[in-house]
């Protein structure tokens, strides 16, 4: 049932896995879009733009993660059907889910990615900015050269956090019935009768890919601060 | 924008906010205690019980709340032997197999909070602890607890207020919190955007006080650490 054969769910389930990883990455990446703007309206002193940037923060991490998921889905269906209305399509349009679920769970992973990046931003040593200055580098190369790749090293370890977090949260997609891991296994358990069955292989399944990712991770980490003298090692 | 809509909405969905709460409340509670419990577990030097302890985090941390609600709600009831259990009467409801998985999911997170804040306790004050002779029972409460309980508590804000977003989860198994009043609202009057507004509002009001309460915990429970007036 649970195999590869003619009846089996296997290939399915595999499917919805990759479709998790996906979406999850889309979603990370969105975030990371996000949070870098957040970061930078925070950190840029302009007192407007950090309030806007707090703002979203704050709604996007007082806010149930389901609750984002059914509003990005239902809200940007009703603003695309009204859009297509304009120009003259008549009826519902819907936008496709992975759209929404990417954008979902990019909205949420951006209010946290900000933190991040602020924090990684705060701990570039001031001298090399100085130094970076002193030299003549303009702001453009400044952050390509010296800010762009040390907040690279340093938001690593956050980020592998919330990769867990955007992985368990793209979960919540299954709602707007993309065929992602959790969808899978809820329509397999539904037509085979045997929920315990495959909710656990959907588990299992995540457990596989938050172990695996983490792998990455970690290998991302060492990787990124080997040029780094640190305590302990 | 009507406002009459708006406030009918808002009196149906705070109509939804105890169940809420309630699941909030009791899966905080019990997944103390099941933290307690782990982390002791994980601290006791039982290679056996470090080992259990180690694998139950994992699994609950590694994969998503949904499953593991839908796993103990949908899974378990699926089997006869259950059904015909003593457990059945607990199990069949879905209030308290909600407040069972949150729970289990808010220990696993929680006893990583509460390892983490015994691992910070300085060692040198155990030790002054036991030069001048402390029981172990008064060591644990006049020295190791108030310390890891101030270490602990900005992680465990963070964690109590993911619970009461994690609580829109149940809404997934039949009962009717805040989110599920908030979707049948929508469903009946094909309204988008203002029911799930105004819920979100309320989520968020509700975490904004509980973040408050922590504050002023945290603020009261560190005067030695307030920079002093002047």
């Amino acid at each position: 049932m649970i195999g590869f054969g003619q009846k089996g769910w296997g290939p399915a389930l595999l499917e919805g896995a990759v479709m998790t990883l996906l979406v999850s990455l889309a979603g990370l990446l969105v975030g990371a879009a996000l949070g870098s703007l957040v970061a930078w309206a925070k950190l840029s002193g302009h007192k407007i733009a950090a309030a806007v940037g707090d703002t979203y923060a704050a709604i996007f991490r007082g806010v149930p993660e389901l609750l984002v998921v059914y509003f990005v889905y239902f809200g940007s269906s009703a603003l695309l059907t009204g859009a297509a209305n304009l120009v003259g399509v008549e009826g519902f349009v819907g936008v496709p889910s992975f759209a929404a679920g990417a954008l979902a769970v990019g909205v949420i992973s951006g209010a946290y990615q900000a933190e991040v990046y602020r924090g990684a931003y705060l701990a570039i040593a001031r001298g090399e900015l100085e130094a970076a200055r002193s030299v003549g580098m303009s702001n453009m190369l400044m952050f390509r050269r010296v800010i762009a790749p040390q907040v690279m090293r340093f938001a690593v370890p956050g980020l592998g956090n919330l990769w867990q977090v955007a992985l368990k949260d793209s979960s919540l997609i299954a709602v707007t019935g993309l065929s992602e891991l959790m969808r899978v296994s809820q329509v397999a358990a539904g037509s085979t009768r045997q929920p315990f069955v495959f909710y656990l292989a959907g588990g299992v399944l995540y457990l596989v890919l938050t172990t695996l990712s983490n792998r990455v991770f970690d290998a991302a980490e060492v990787r990124a601060t080997r040029g780094l003298r640190r305590i302990g090692t | 924008m009507d406002p009459v809509f708006i406030a009918s909405t808002f009196w149906r969905l705070l109509g939804a906010l105890p169940l809420t709460l309630e699941v909030w409340a009791l899966s905080i509670f019990f997944g103390g205690f099941i933290a307690m419990g782990v982390t002791w577990m994980r601290v006791s030097g039982s290679k056996p019980l470090e080992l259990l302890a180690r694998g139950y985090i994992f699994v609950f941390r590694g994969s998503p709340l949904l499953v593991q609600l839908f796993v103990i709600y949908y899974g378990l009831s699926s089997f006869p032997f259950i059904r015909h259990s003593f457990l059945w009467p607990f199990l069949r409801d879905a209030f308290s197999c909600a407040v069972l998985s949150l729970a289990l999911c808010t220990g696993a997170y929680t006893s990583e909070i509460f390892r983490g804040a015994l691992a910070a306790v300085p060692h040198g004050q155990i030790e002054a602890a036991r030069a001048c002779g402390m029981s172990r029972f008064a060591l644990f409460r006049r020295v190791i607890i108030p310390i890891a309980l101030r270490q602990a508590l900005p992680a465990y804000s963070t964690e109590v207020i993911s619970m009461t977003k994690a609580t829109a989860l149940v809404s997934l198994v039949t009962l009717w919190d805040m989110m599920s009043v908030a979707l049948k609202i929508r469903n009946d009057t094909l309204v988008t955007y203002t029911p799930l507004l105004v819920a979100g509002a309320i989520y968020f009001v509700v975490n904004f006080i509980i973040a408050r309460v922590f504050m002023t915990l945290e603020y009261h429970l560190s005067p030695h650490l307030r920079r002093r007036a002047g």
